[in-house]
């Protein structure tokens, strides 16, 4: 780390003027090396890792540790779950924040802070609560019961577990923007004759798409890794109800690892490629919103 | 925001005034109508109360279904209380470690200029968008019996996989985006002139920050470190994987709460997850009050200048 430190000082320094523009601050050289090895020992390195442990495999023992049926089902069921909760959470997410920016109610400050509540529960809280909540004879689940709906132990359950994780992403990328449109527009859409249908659809959806999609994409990524929430109320049947994080630990569990990081690695390149799409969106949405 | 008082003005009443009658109707092309609005309220409500506030009751009436004295006794049960410190010593180590790297971090990034800081920014949230149990997984792939270092630390009888270093490691990469995250905006957007001009008045480089930067941002700073160490108490995936479940000393709380569910123990569960819960409510409630005392409200705070 000592060695580190001044490295990267001389690198900053030597490189060209206006890279590390001289600046009469001291602390840069150690703040940037601190940073960079307390990254790379924590985060790097051992992400390298999985990606190095998969290259030892051979090319068909990869593909058929992650197209196994049980393997693919379990993406499936990952991905497709938490496709379905982000959209269910971009709907009631953006009727939220418009409740909350728009109207005034009993107990509104109280709700909107409780709408961070899956931020702060841990998720192991989050499973068993819901599964108690939802199983034929919880509070709820038993109301559901004489319909023939069943939630726990179904992929039903899995969708609830991923739209109560994902909730408050939508609702606090909104939020702002819909906090910051000019009311003007909107009259103005009035004037010319809009009904408020109308407006909502072609003057504010508008500005609030690209916050809405990132919201969606957060609340979407969240829930493909979801882990604790889910085990406790999917019952974990094998090509049924069995989501892909589950399967890494069922084959780490039987010293499978290299099976266990294909999977892994599957799952990480899906996170990075909706990362990059998360900071698209994001660049999308602030330039967006410099226009409007 | 008004429009409780432009429902007043609105009907018979505003017709025999011009004045308010145009102020009216000039509300009304931006409201919705009262019964679409209390609609809209009952749906979001009931929307919130079937995914977060009946869960969130169900926790303490579970908890405590069998009366206060099966409460206690399952929180002073021994592998209860041995969760309990083990938590509490996981985030004693975790929270500061990723508190020195946020603000270091932050100062780098928000005060200097130098190329692939948009790069480096993009990293430090990459664990974010990591699943808890891949988390787990790397260190196990580096640490554990069959890991890089796996057979050195057998050697040497040191264990990092299924024993402390390993549950602090997960727990630290899991949190680790939090302070900083919080931080690096802050500081941004307070730019680099006051500590500039201790510098120049002949403050050391501590003595700046101390006196400077930090009273700047220890309301951020706080923000970032009750979040962080929400997170770094209630995790389950990650350290689940590298825990090893050794009851009465690798479980944290949460895992506590999955072994006594899985045995059917589920008052005692719920008793255990209660805590985890009050913490919860408690972070929420410092969140809430910290973006008050910042003057912002439900976003992140980013508070323009230094705050007051």
């Amino acid at each position: 780390m000592s060695a580190a430190a001044p490295a990267l000082a001389i690198s900053g320094g030597a490189a060209p003027r206006g890279l590390a523009r001289s600046s009469v601050l001291p602390g840069f050289g150690i703040s940037l090396g601190f940073t960079l090895v307390y990254l790379s020992l924590i985060v790097l390195i051992p992400l390298s890792a999985a990606f190095l442990k998969t290259a030892t495999m051979t090319w068909p023992a990869f593909w058929t540790a992650v197209t196994s049926p049980r393997v693919l089902a379990s993406l499936k069921l990952s991905f497709g779950a938490s496709a379905f909760a982000a959209i269910i959470n971009a709907f009631f997410g953006l009727l939220v924040a418009w409740v909350l920016v728009r109207y005034p109610f009993p107990g509104k400050r109280l709700i909107d802070a409780l709408v961070d509540l899956p931020f702060a529960l841990p998720t192991a809280v989050a499973g068993i609560a819901l599964t108690a909540v939802y199983s034929t004879k919880g509070w709820i689940g038993s109301l559901l019961e004489p319909y023939g709906v069943k939630v726990a132990f179904t992929p039903v359950g899995i969708v609830v577990a991923l739209t109560f994780i994902g909730l408050p992403f939508v609702v606090r990328t909104v939020q702002p923007v819909l906090e910051d449109l000019e009311r003007e527009f909107e009259e103005a859409a009035a004037s010319l004759g809009a009904n408020r249908w109308q407006t909502f659809q072609h003057v504010i959806f508008p500005v609030i798409m690209p916050a809405l999609l990132t919201g969606f994409a957060l609340a979407f990524a969240r829930a493909v890794g979801e882990y604790g929430s889910v085990i406790f109320i999917a019952g974990n049947i094998p090509l049924v109800s069995e989501i892909a994080p589950l399967i890494i630990i069922t084959k780490l569990e039987q010293y499978d690892y290299a099976g266990a990081t294909a999977v892994a690695v599957v799952m990480l390149i899906a996170s990075f490629v909706l990362l990059l799409a998360i900071n698209l969106l994001q660049y999308w949405s602030r330039t967006r919103g410099r226009k409007s | 925001m008004s429009w409780g008082r432009a429902m007043t003005l609105d009907g018979v009443g505003s017709i025999a005034d011009p004045a308010p009658r145009h102020q009216a109707s000039r509300r009304r092309v931006t409201d919705e109508a009262p019964w679409l609005r209390w609609t809209l309220v009952a749906i979001a409500i009931g929307f919130l109360t079937l995914f977060l506030f009946v869960p969130l009751a169900a926790v303490f009436y579970e908890a405590l279904r069998k009366g206060w004295d099966a409460y206690f006794a399952a929180l002073v049960e021994r592998d209860a209380l041995s969760s309990i410190k083990l938590t509490l010593l996981v985030a004693a180590i975790a929270v500061p470690a990723n508190l020195v790297f946020g603000v270091a971090a932050a100062w780098a990034i928000a005060k200097f200029e130098f190329r692939g800081k948009n790069l480096l920014t993009t990293l430090i949230d990459v664990p974010f968008s990591v699943s808890p149990v891949i988390s787990g997984l790397i260190y196990v792939l580096i640490f554990g019996a069959q890991g890089w270092f796996g057979a050195e630390l057998k050697a040497h009888d040191v264990q990092v996989i299924f024993a402390l270093p390993g549950i602090v490691l997960a727990t630290i990469f899991v949190t680790f985006p939090f302070v900083a995250r919080e931080l690096i905006p802050l500081m941004q957007s307070q730019g680099t002139e006051e500590e500039e001009a201790a510098i120049v008045l002949g403050a050391r480089g501590w003595q700046t920050f101390w006196r400077v930067t930090l009273p700047n941002i220890k309301w951020g700073l706080l923000y970032g470190v009750i979040l962080c160490n929400a997170r770094a108490m209630g995790e389950f995936g990650a350290v689940s994987v590298v825990s090893g479940h050794i009851r009465g000393q690798t479980n944290t709380m949460p895992l506590h709460v999955e072994i006594l569910y899985n045995e059917y123990q589920f008052q005692a569960a719920f008793a255990v997850a209660s805590l985890l819960a009050l913490l919860a409510l408690v972070t929420l409630a410092l969140k809430s009050f910290i973006e008050w005392r910042t003057g912002r409200e439900g976003a992140p705070i980013n508070p323009e200048g230094p705050s007051r």
